[in-house]
């Protein structure tokens, strides 16, 4: 198997903050990843260093290097609006545009990049929104407002955006710390599934959630990486007394 | 501990003396309104509307020139002065950190406050001097008045968009400038509408600095360099004049129209800039 996403030596700061500390990890193609620790342990700073959203926060900053499929996003020869278009990203809480309707929330990723060829967008719009698993639920009102849509709905209208730009890595924050168990469980089933054509990152406080949807898992403390491997290790057989202590849920 | 009885009360008196506040803070305003109303509505007719200004004390005629004088102006100066105010709005919301956006806001917050009558002498020394009593130089005047009242707002409008519908495109691939223009400020677009409304609003009233630049006429518009009527100056004019009985319902028809027209424009932009999804 190969490698997607090679991380060596990242550090993250906001202003003088230092929020990760010298992450070196490598992340194969076509799987699930979680990354989990307790709050405030930088999940969520790695996650967006890797589609270089971390800079956009003023005063935040990056060293190290982050290689997808072996070159680096973060050489200066790199624009990272295309890094941005090859790793999508959901967030924490479900953001669809409130002034689009899910048909426009759906493409808006490739309208705002200017493709207008009609018959294009209906086909990737119904191609994303089935990947989704949102298509039956949602085909006869595509113009209806994204936000009328319910918690989970929304979210998988969100994943549906991401995918419209073709993406190779999925990143998802917490993609369902806002919704409900119900809503939660078809997206946890949906990851599963996108896992065959993606390789998804996922950040989650949800430890029961890491053993159900990844392959692999990496524990985050502090800003450092604790232990990463196979999730089968990581839970039935931590290396480290720190991850045993989180995943029993002596702290965090 | 007070009783029950005694913060019942207590509420009571609060909120009757919330009552007496608004009430009189209607007063002025619903008389405004009714006053403006029925005589306006008298003195109206089909060549107050669009006949030549008479002069004064002279029966027949109307304010045709005013009215087309007032939204020519006005329009001129929306053409110079929203485009203006709304990047700059952008700028400060986009980068309000930068040292250069604080100084910007600083000077705007100034400008909000500077009387509208300097505005008027700035307009005259900056091109009446130079090409005469014209519609530009109003024009510029009540721009100049429009864009720290649209800046302001749009910077306010703008810093409302919560930063997830920004990240949201951005992680699409938008670049940050198209997510600015597109995204951002369609997302802020109402506020923005509102700002632009109250300037409309504040300078189609102005009258101090049309006095200094497009000095009034009786004529029709006779081009972008020339004086021209507006509604304020006639509603001055009129109210001016020692023949009241001939005049003052001219004021009172020239007011009900320049209110008509601020309403009419507030309308038009709020249902231009209707959220498809309220």
């Amino acid at each position: 198997m190969s490698y997607k996403i090679e991380i060596q030596n990242l550090s993250a700061w906001f202003g003088s903050k230092q929020v990760l500390q010298d992450i070196t990890m490598k992340i194969k193609e076509n799987i699930v990843t979680a990354i989990i620790g307790p709050s405030g342990c930088g999940k969520t700073t790695l996650i967006r260093c890797l589609n270089r959203m971390h800079e956009l926060t003023s005063g935040a900053k990056v060293t190290g290097r982050v290689l997808l499929d072996g070159e680096d996003i973060y050489s200066e020869n790199v624009d990272p609006v295309t890094v941005r278009r090859r790793i999508g990203m959901v967030f924490q809480k479900p953001n669809p545009f409130p002034m689009m309707s899910i048909y426009d929330n759906t493409a808006a990723g490739l309208k705002l990049n200017g493709v207008a060829d009609r018959h294009r967008l209906d086909e990737i719009v119904e191609k994303s929104l089935r990947a989704a698993h949102l298509w039956n639920e949602v085909k006869l009102e595509l113009g209806k407002s994204g936000a009328s849509l319910s918690g989970g709905q929304q979210q998988r209208l969100c994943i549906a955006r991401a995918l419209a730009i073709e993406p190779e890595v999925i990143l998802m924050d917490e993609p369902t710390s806002a919704l409900d168990p119900t809503a939660a469980a078809k997206i946890e089933q949906l990851i599963r599934v996108l896992a065959e054509d993606y390789t998804v990152i996922i950040v989650t406080h949800n430890m029961q959630q890491a053993a159900r949807v990844s392959d692999f898992t990496a524990f985050l403390y502090l800003g450092r990486l604790v232990e990463y491997g196979s999730t089968k290790d990581i839970f039935e057989n931590p290396k480290s007394e720190l991850t045993e202590k989180y995943i029993t849920g002596e702290f965090g | 501990m007070r009783s029950y009885r005694f913060r019942k009360l207590q509420n009571r008196i609060m909120i009757s003396l919330a009552y007496v506040a608004l009430i009189i803070a209607l007063i002025p305003l619903a008389s405004i309104l009714i006053e403006t109303i029925n005589r306006g509505l008298s003195a109206m007719s089909f060549s107050l509307l669009f006949e030549e200004i008479p002069p004064l004390g002279q029966p027949g005629g109307g304010i045709g020139p005013a009215i087309q004088g007032t939204l020519i102006v006005v329009a001129l100066a929306s053409i110079m002065g929203i485009p203006i105010g709304v990047f700059s709005g952008i700028y400060l919301a986009e980068f309000r950190q930068s040292h250069i956006a604080s100084v910007a806001r600083f000077l705007n917050d100034v400008l909000t406050n500077v009387p509208s009558i300097v505005l008027g002498i700035f307009g005259w020394a900056l091109i009446v001097v130079a090409i005469g009593w014209s519609v530009i130089a109003g024009a510029v005047a009540l721009a100049i008045m429009m864009i720290p009242i649209v800046t302001r707002t749009t910077e306010e409008a703008i810093k409302l968009v919560p930063m997830t519908i920004r990240e949201a495109a951005i992680a699409l691939g938008v670049p940050q400038w198209k997510t600015t223009l597109t995204v951002v400020l369609s997302s802020a677009k109402k506020g923005i509408a509102t700002g632009i409304l109250l300037a409309v609003a504040r300078i189609s009233g102005e009258t101090a600095p049309l006095l200094l630049t497009i000095l009034g006429s009786r004529f029709w518009f006779n081009g972008f360099t020339q004086p021209t009527a507006a509604l304020p100056l006639a509603i001055f004019n009129f109210s001016q004049s020692p023949f009241r009985a001939v005049d003052l319902p001219r004021a009172w028809g020239a007011s009900l129209i320049l209110i008509f027209i601020v309403l009419a424009i507030n309308i038009i932009v709020r249902y231009a800039t209707k959220e498809k999804y309220g």
